[in-house]
Protein backbone atom coordinates (compact mmCIF):
# COMPACT_ATOMS: atom_id res chain seq x y z
CA UNK A 1 0.00 0.00 0.00
CA UNK A 2 1.50 3.38 -1.21
CA UNK A 3 1.86 5.72 1.70
CA UNK A 4 1.03 9.61 2.07
CA UNK A 5 1.94 11.89 4.86
CA UNK A 6 -0.58 14.88 5.63
CA UNK A 7 1.35 18.11 6.56
CA UNK A 8 -1.57 20.67 7.47
CA UNK A 9 -1.93 22.80 10.54
CA UNK A 10 -5.52 22.55 9.96
CA UNK A 11 -7.05 19.74 11.77
CA UNK A 12 -10.19 19.96 9.54
CA UNK A 13 -8.38 19.91 6.15
CA UNK A 14 -6.04 16.68 7.42
CA UNK A 15 -9.22 15.06 8.35
CA UNK A 16 -10.79 15.63 4.48
CA UNK A 17 -7.45 14.68 2.95
CA UNK A 18 -6.96 11.48 4.72
CA UNK A 19 -10.55 10.54 4.09
CA UNK A 20 -10.06 11.49 0.18
CA UNK A 21 -6.64 9.78 -0.19
CA UNK A 22 -7.69 6.40 1.79
CA UNK A 23 -10.26 6.13 -0.99
CA UNK A 24 -7.66 6.63 -3.03
CA UNK A 25 -6.16 3.28 -1.43
CA UNK A 26 -3.19 5.31 0.88
CA UNK A 27 -2.07 5.16 4.17
CA UNK A 28 -2.24 8.17 5.85
CA UNK A 29 -0.35 9.81 8.10
CA UNK A 30 -0.60 13.07 9.54
CA UNK A 31 1.72 16.50 10.61
CA UNK A 32 0.64 19.94 11.63
CA UNK A 33 3.72 21.72 10.68
CA UNK A 34 7.31 21.24 9.02
CA UNK A 35 9.45 19.87 11.83
CA UNK A 36 6.91 16.79 12.71
CA UNK A 37 6.72 16.21 8.82
CA UNK A 38 10.61 16.17 8.56
CA UNK A 39 10.63 13.95 11.92
CA UNK A 40 8.17 11.93 9.90
CA UNK A 41 10.42 11.84 7.05
CA UNK A 42 13.80 11.30 8.77
CA UNK A 43 12.24 8.04 10.32
CA UNK A 44 10.59 6.93 7.39
CA UNK A 45 9.97 8.41 3.34
CA UNK A 46 6.17 8.51 2.27
CA UNK A 47 5.92 7.99 -1.42
CA UNK A 48 3.86 11.27 -1.21
CA UNK A 49 3.50 14.28 0.85
CA UNK A 50 0.64 16.69 0.72
CA UNK A 51 2.16 20.48 1.84
CA UNK A 52 0.29 23.27 2.96
CA UNK A 53 2.04 26.26 2.82
CA UNK A 54 1.69 28.80 5.55
CA UNK A 55 2.03 26.88 8.69
CA UNK A 56 3.96 27.71 12.34
CA UNK A 57 7.36 26.21 13.23
CA UNK A 58 8.40 25.32 9.76
CA UNK A 59 5.87 26.51 6.42
CA UNK A 60 5.76 24.12 3.62
CA UNK A 61 8.75 25.85 1.31
CA UNK A 62 10.99 25.71 4.49
CA UNK A 63 10.15 22.07 4.56
CA UNK A 64 10.35 20.98 0.91
CA UNK A 65 13.92 22.87 0.66
CA UNK A 66 15.31 20.65 3.98
CA UNK A 67 13.19 17.41 2.36
CA UNK A 68 15.01 17.54 -0.99
CA UNK A 69 18.18 18.46 0.61
CA UNK A 70 17.75 14.75 2.32
CA UNK A 71 19.45 11.41 1.69
CA UNK A 72 16.36 10.07 0.10
CA UNK A 73 14.23 13.63 0.03
CA UNK A 74 14.00 13.57 -3.86
CA UNK A 75 11.49 10.51 -3.47
CA UNK A 76 8.55 11.28 -1.98
CA UNK A 77 6.12 12.81 -4.74
CA UNK A 78 5.13 16.77 -2.99
CA UNK A 79 2.06 18.06 -4.25
CA UNK A 80 1.33 21.76 -2.18
CA UNK A 81 -2.48 22.08 -1.20
CA UNK A 82 -2.92 25.60 -0.03
CA UNK A 83 -4.47 28.59 -0.42
CA UNK A 84 -1.78 30.15 -2.18
CA UNK A 85 -2.80 30.71 -5.65
CA UNK A 86 -1.22 33.74 -7.64
CA UNK A 87 1.54 31.72 -10.01
CA UNK A 88 4.64 33.44 -8.74
CA UNK A 89 3.97 31.60 -5.67
CA UNK A 90 3.22 28.02 -7.68
CA UNK A 91 6.46 28.79 -9.58
CA UNK A 92 8.35 29.61 -6.54
CA UNK A 93 6.88 25.87 -5.13
CA UNK A 94 7.84 23.74 -8.41
CA UNK A 95 11.22 25.22 -8.74
CA UNK A 96 11.92 24.41 -5.03
CA UNK A 97 11.22 20.50 -6.06
CA UNK A 98 6.99 20.16 -5.96
CA UNK A 99 5.86 17.92 -8.41
CA UNK A 100 2.24 19.22 -8.49
CA UNK A 101 0.23 21.95 -6.89
CA UNK A 102 -3.14 22.57 -5.62
CA UNK A 103 -4.97 25.69 -4.94
CA UNK A 104 -7.79 25.61 -1.80
CA UNK A 105 -10.84 24.86 -1.86
CA UNK A 106 -9.93 21.44 -3.76
CA UNK A 107 -12.46 17.71 -3.72
CA UNK A 108 -11.34 14.22 -4.12
CA UNK A 109 -11.93 14.65 -8.01
CA UNK A 110 -8.78 17.69 -8.06
CA UNK A 111 -6.82 14.93 -5.84
CA UNK A 112 -7.34 12.42 -7.78
CA UNK A 113 -6.23 13.72 -11.27
CA UNK A 114 -3.50 15.41 -10.07
CA UNK A 115 -2.34 11.89 -8.67
CA UNK A 116 -2.70 10.15 -11.31
CA UNK A 117 -0.82 12.62 -13.54
CA UNK A 118 2.22 11.76 -11.36
CA UNK A 119 1.65 7.88 -11.72
CA UNK A 120 0.32 7.45 -8.13
CA UNK A 121 -3.64 6.37 -9.08
CA UNK A 122 -4.60 2.68 -9.32
CA UNK B 1 -40.36 16.41 -11.79
CA UNK B 2 -41.02 17.59 -15.48
CA UNK B 3 -44.42 16.23 -17.27
CA UNK B 4 -43.76 13.21 -19.61
CA UNK B 5 -45.42 15.66 -22.43
CA UNK B 6 -42.92 18.23 -21.67
CA UNK B 7 -40.15 15.79 -21.87
CA UNK B 8 -41.23 14.42 -25.56
CA UNK B 9 -41.50 18.36 -26.75
CA UNK B 10 -37.83 18.90 -25.36
CA UNK B 11 -36.50 15.41 -26.69
CA UNK B 12 -38.40 16.18 -30.56
CA UNK B 13 -36.61 19.48 -29.84
CA UNK B 14 -32.79 18.18 -29.21
CA UNK B 15 -33.53 15.18 -31.88
CA UNK B 16 -34.00 17.61 -34.81
CA UNK B 17 -31.93 20.60 -34.01
CA UNK B 18 -28.77 18.67 -33.13
CA UNK B 19 -29.74 14.96 -33.32
CA UNK B 20 -29.61 14.79 -29.28
CA UNK B 21 -31.02 11.74 -27.53
CA UNK B 22 -32.85 12.31 -24.05
CA UNK B 23 -33.03 9.07 -22.20
CA UNK B 24 -36.09 8.71 -21.00
CA UNK B 25 -35.10 7.49 -17.86
CA UNK B 26 -32.95 10.88 -17.15
CA UNK B 27 -35.31 13.29 -17.06
CA UNK B 28 -33.90 14.49 -13.86
CA UNK B 29 -30.91 15.99 -16.24
CA UNK B 30 -33.62 18.09 -17.62
CA UNK B 31 -34.98 19.55 -14.62
CA UNK B 32 -31.43 20.09 -13.58
CA UNK B 33 -29.89 20.98 -17.12
CA UNK B 34 -32.69 23.31 -18.08
CA UNK B 35 -33.65 25.07 -15.02
CA UNK B 36 -30.16 27.51 -14.79
CA UNK B 37 -31.05 28.69 -18.42
CA UNK B 38 -34.72 29.01 -17.62
CA UNK B 39 -33.79 31.14 -14.74
CA UNK B 40 -31.04 32.81 -16.73
CA UNK B 41 -33.99 33.82 -19.12
CA UNK B 42 -36.53 35.23 -16.44
CA UNK B 43 -38.61 32.03 -16.53
CA UNK B 44 -39.25 30.82 -12.72
CA UNK B 45 -39.49 27.15 -13.41
CA UNK B 46 -38.16 25.14 -16.46
CA UNK B 47 -42.35 23.99 -17.05
CA UNK B 48 -43.07 27.55 -17.78
CA UNK B 49 -40.04 27.82 -19.76
CA UNK B 50 -40.91 24.92 -22.36
CA UNK B 51 -44.20 26.24 -22.21
CA UNK B 52 -42.98 29.53 -24.25
CA UNK B 53 -41.00 27.15 -26.14
CA UNK B 54 -44.04 25.32 -27.70
CA UNK B 55 -45.69 28.43 -28.79
CA UNK B 56 -42.33 28.82 -30.96
CA UNK B 57 -41.00 31.73 -33.01
CA UNK B 58 -38.09 32.43 -30.55
CA UNK B 59 -35.32 30.37 -32.03
CA UNK B 60 -33.02 31.74 -29.98
CA UNK B 61 -34.96 30.43 -27.15
CA UNK B 62 -35.15 27.12 -28.81
CA UNK B 63 -31.23 27.11 -28.92
CA UNK B 64 -30.75 27.82 -25.61
CA UNK B 65 -32.88 25.13 -24.79
CA UNK B 66 -30.49 22.31 -26.69
CA UNK B 67 -27.32 23.87 -25.75
CA UNK B 68 -28.46 23.42 -22.04
CA UNK B 69 -29.12 19.66 -22.74
CA UNK B 70 -25.61 18.91 -24.25
CA UNK B 71 -23.30 16.92 -21.60
CA UNK B 72 -21.09 20.21 -20.62
CA UNK B 73 -18.59 17.61 -19.23
CA UNK B 74 -14.81 18.23 -20.09
CA UNK B 75 -11.42 19.31 -19.12
CA UNK B 76 -7.40 19.96 -19.64
CA UNK B 77 -5.98 17.42 -21.22
CA UNK B 78 -9.21 14.46 -20.79
CA UNK B 79 -8.25 10.81 -20.84
CA UNK B 80 -4.61 11.58 -19.83
CA UNK B 81 -2.56 9.69 -22.44
CA UNK B 82 -4.44 10.75 -25.31
CA UNK B 83 -2.97 14.33 -26.17
CA UNK B 84 0.63 13.11 -25.19
CA UNK B 85 0.35 10.49 -28.03
CA UNK B 86 -1.14 12.70 -30.33
CA UNK B 87 2.04 15.57 -30.27
CA UNK B 88 4.09 12.54 -29.88
CA UNK B 89 3.15 10.14 -32.91
CA UNK B 90 -0.08 11.42 -35.09
CA UNK B 91 0.82 15.29 -35.44
CA UNK B 92 4.64 14.47 -36.95
CA UNK B 93 3.57 11.86 -38.95
CA UNK B 94 0.95 14.20 -40.54
CA UNK B 95 3.41 16.90 -41.01
CA UNK B 96 5.78 14.49 -42.62
CA UNK B 97 2.93 13.73 -45.02
CA UNK B 98 1.44 16.82 -45.94
CA UNK B 99 4.98 18.49 -46.75
CA UNK B 100 4.86 22.07 -47.02
CA UNK B 101 1.02 22.16 -46.44
CA UNK B 102 -0.30 23.36 -43.03
CA UNK B 103 -1.56 20.19 -41.17
CA UNK B 104 -5.44 21.37 -40.21
CA UNK B 105 -6.76 20.03 -37.37
CA UNK B 106 -10.51 20.42 -36.24
CA UNK B 107 -11.67 20.29 -32.98
CA UNK B 108 -15.43 19.43 -33.67
CA UNK B 109 -17.58 19.51 -30.37
CA UNK B 110 -15.30 21.78 -28.75
CA UNK B 111 -17.35 22.91 -25.25
CA UNK B 112 -15.36 25.58 -23.41
CA UNK B 113 -12.34 24.84 -25.51
CA UNK B 114 -10.00 22.71 -22.73
CA UNK B 115 -9.03 20.44 -25.27
CA UNK B 116 -8.53 22.40 -28.35
CA UNK B 117 -6.20 24.52 -25.70
CA UNK B 118 -4.67 21.43 -24.39
CA UNK B 119 -3.58 20.50 -28.05
CA UNK B 120 -2.32 24.12 -28.52
CA UNK B 121 -0.42 24.44 -25.35
CA UNK B 122 1.50 20.90 -26.17
CA UNK B 123 2.49 22.25 -29.74
CA UNK B 124 3.25 25.35 -28.42
CA UNK B 125 5.79 23.52 -26.39
CA UNK B 126 6.78 20.89 -29.38
CA UNK B 127 9.53 22.18 -31.15
CA UNK B 128 8.65 22.05 -34.57
CA UNK B 129 5.28 21.45 -35.00
CA UNK B 130 3.02 25.03 -33.79
CA UNK B 131 4.15 26.71 -37.01
CA UNK B 132 2.94 23.96 -39.29
CA UNK B 133 -0.36 23.20 -37.98
CA UNK B 134 -3.51 25.10 -38.32
CA UNK B 135 -6.24 24.58 -35.15
CA UNK B 136 -9.88 25.00 -35.47
CA UNK B 137 -12.48 24.96 -33.15
CA UNK B 138 -16.41 24.43 -33.01
CA UNK B 139 -19.16 24.04 -31.56
CA UNK B 140 -23.18 24.45 -31.51
CA UNK B 141 -23.13 26.78 -28.51
CA UNK B 142 -22.37 30.00 -28.61
CA UNK B 143 -22.30 30.53 -24.65
CA UNK B 144 -19.42 27.62 -24.79
CA UNK B 145 -17.68 29.22 -27.61
CA UNK B 146 -17.50 32.55 -26.15
CA UNK B 147 -16.14 31.32 -23.34
CA UNK B 148 -13.17 29.38 -25.26
CA UNK B 149 -12.17 31.99 -26.88
CA UNK B 150 -11.94 34.30 -23.46
CA UNK B 151 -10.09 31.14 -22.44
CA UNK B 152 -10.99 32.50 -19.09
CA UNK B 153 -11.31 29.45 -16.57
CA UNK B 154 -12.24 29.16 -12.84
CA UNK B 155 -9.54 28.33 -10.23
CA UNK B 156 -11.44 24.71 -10.30
CA UNK B 157 -11.41 24.34 -13.79
CA UNK B 158 -7.61 24.97 -13.90
CA UNK B 159 -7.19 21.93 -11.81
CA UNK B 160 -8.69 19.72 -13.30
CA UNK B 161 -6.37 17.09 -16.02
CA UNK B 162 -3.93 20.78 -16.68
CA UNK B 163 -0.16 20.09 -15.36
CA UNK B 164 0.98 22.84 -12.76
CA UNK B 165 3.87 23.35 -14.76
CA UNK B 166 1.58 24.43 -18.10
CA UNK B 167 -0.47 26.57 -15.58
CA UNK B 168 2.26 28.81 -14.96
CA UNK B 169 3.69 28.59 -18.56
CA UNK B 170 0.38 29.59 -20.67
CA UNK B 171 -1.71 31.35 -18.05
CA UNK B 172 -2.18 34.58 -16.55
CA UNK B 173 -3.91 35.34 -13.04
CA UNK B 174 -7.19 37.66 -14.13
CA UNK B 175 -8.66 38.12 -10.18
CA UNK B 176 -9.63 34.99 -9.04
CA UNK B 177 -9.88 32.92 -12.73
CA UNK B 178 -7.08 32.32 -14.81
CA UNK B 179 -6.72 33.15 -18.62
CA UNK B 180 -4.63 31.67 -21.21
CA UNK B 181 -1.96 34.00 -22.64
CA UNK B 182 -2.81 35.48 -26.27
CA UNK B 183 0.00 33.25 -27.50
CA UNK B 184 -2.05 30.06 -26.97
CA UNK B 185 -5.35 31.81 -27.85
CA UNK B 186 -4.48 33.31 -31.01
CA UNK B 187 -3.42 29.78 -32.34
CA UNK B 188 -6.79 28.74 -32.63
CA UNK B 189 -9.85 29.65 -35.15
CA UNK B 190 -13.41 29.34 -33.60
CA UNK B 191 -16.62 28.84 -35.64
CA UNK B 192 -20.46 28.17 -34.56
CA UNK B 193 -20.88 24.64 -36.74
CA UNK B 194 -24.03 22.11 -35.91
CA UNK B 195 -22.25 18.92 -36.90
CA UNK B 196 -26.31 17.86 -38.28
CA UNK B 197 -25.62 20.53 -41.26
CA UNK B 198 -24.10 20.42 -44.10
CA UNK B 199 -19.88 20.28 -43.87
CA UNK B 200 -18.66 20.46 -46.56
CA UNK B 201 -17.73 24.08 -46.96
CA UNK B 202 -15.45 24.08 -44.12
CA UNK B 203 -13.42 21.86 -46.53
CA UNK B 204 -11.11 18.55 -45.13
CA UNK B 205 -9.17 18.29 -42.49
CA UNK B 206 -5.79 15.88 -41.60
CA UNK B 207 -6.71 15.82 -37.78
CA UNK B 208 -10.25 15.30 -36.58
CA UNK B 209 -11.69 15.59 -32.52
CA UNK B 210 -15.27 14.67 -32.05
CA UNK B 211 -14.78 13.33 -28.34
CA UNK B 212 -18.15 12.43 -26.21
CA UNK B 213 -20.33 13.77 -28.63
CA UNK B 214 -21.31 10.94 -30.35
CA UNK B 215 -22.44 8.97 -27.12
CA UNK B 216 -24.52 11.30 -26.69
CA UNK B 217 -26.61 11.39 -30.27
CA UNK B 218 -29.82 9.48 -31.15
CA UNK B 219 -29.33 6.52 -33.54
CA UNK B 220 -31.35 8.41 -36.18
CA UNK B 221 -28.58 10.88 -36.06
CA UNK B 222 -25.41 8.94 -35.39
CA UNK B 223 -25.46 7.42 -39.00
CA UNK B 224 -25.68 11.15 -40.31
CA UNK B 225 -22.82 12.39 -38.24
CA UNK B 226 -20.51 9.58 -38.61
CA UNK B 227 -21.12 10.38 -42.66
CA UNK B 228 -20.23 14.23 -42.27
CA UNK B 229 -17.30 13.77 -39.89
CA UNK B 230 -16.40 10.76 -43.00
CA UNK B 231 -16.58 13.51 -45.11
CA UNK B 232 -14.21 16.21 -43.48
CA UNK B 233 -11.59 13.70 -42.34
CA UNK B 234 -9.08 14.31 -44.88
CA UNK B 235 -7.50 11.10 -46.93
CA UNK B 236 -4.70 9.55 -44.74
CA UNK B 237 -5.94 11.50 -41.77
CA UNK B 238 -6.63 10.57 -38.29
CA UNK B 239 -9.91 10.93 -36.79
CA UNK B 240 -10.09 11.01 -32.19
CA UNK B 241 -13.22 9.91 -30.92
CA UNK B 242 -13.92 9.70 -27.09
CA UNK B 243 -13.39 6.43 -25.72
CA UNK B 244 -17.21 5.54 -25.04
CA UNK B 245 -18.09 6.90 -29.11
CA UNK B 246 -19.59 4.36 -31.45
CA UNK B 247 -16.77 4.26 -34.09
CA UNK B 248 -19.14 3.60 -36.91
CA UNK B 249 -16.94 1.87 -39.57
CA UNK B 250 -13.71 4.10 -38.63
CA UNK B 251 -10.82 1.51 -38.36
CA UNK B 252 -8.61 1.32 -35.30
CA UNK B 253 -5.25 3.07 -35.67
CA UNK B 254 -5.00 3.13 -31.43
CA UNK B 255 -8.02 2.93 -30.15
CA UNK B 256 -7.05 2.83 -26.17
CA UNK B 257 -6.28 6.31 -27.24
CA UNK B 258 -9.04 7.00 -29.36
CA UNK B 259 -7.14 7.15 -32.46
CA UNK B 260 -9.12 5.93 -35.58
CA UNK B 261 -8.48 6.43 -39.95
CA UNK B 262 -10.63 6.30 -42.46
CA UNK B 263 -11.44 2.29 -43.48
CA UNK B 264 -9.72 0.76 -46.03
Amino acid sequence: MKTCLVVDDSRVIRKVSRRILEDLGFEVAEAADGVEAMAWCTAVMPDLILLDWQMPVMDGLQFLKRLRAEPGGGGPKVVFCTVENELDRIREALDAGADEYIMKPFDGSIVAGKLDYLGLCA
Amino acid sequence: MIDPIDREYLSALCLTRAGLRLDADKSYLIESRLGPVARREGFATPETFIEVLRQGGDERLSWAAVEAMVLPETEFFRDRGVFPYLAAEVLPALVRARGDQPVRVWNTACGTGQEIYSLAMLLADTAGLAGRIELYASDLSERSLEKAQAGIYSQFEVQRGLPARMLVRHFEKRGEAFQLSPRIRQMVRWRRVNLMDDLSPFGQFDLVLCRNLLVQLAPEALGRVHGQLKGALAPGGRMVLGLKDPTGDFAAVAPETGVFAHAA
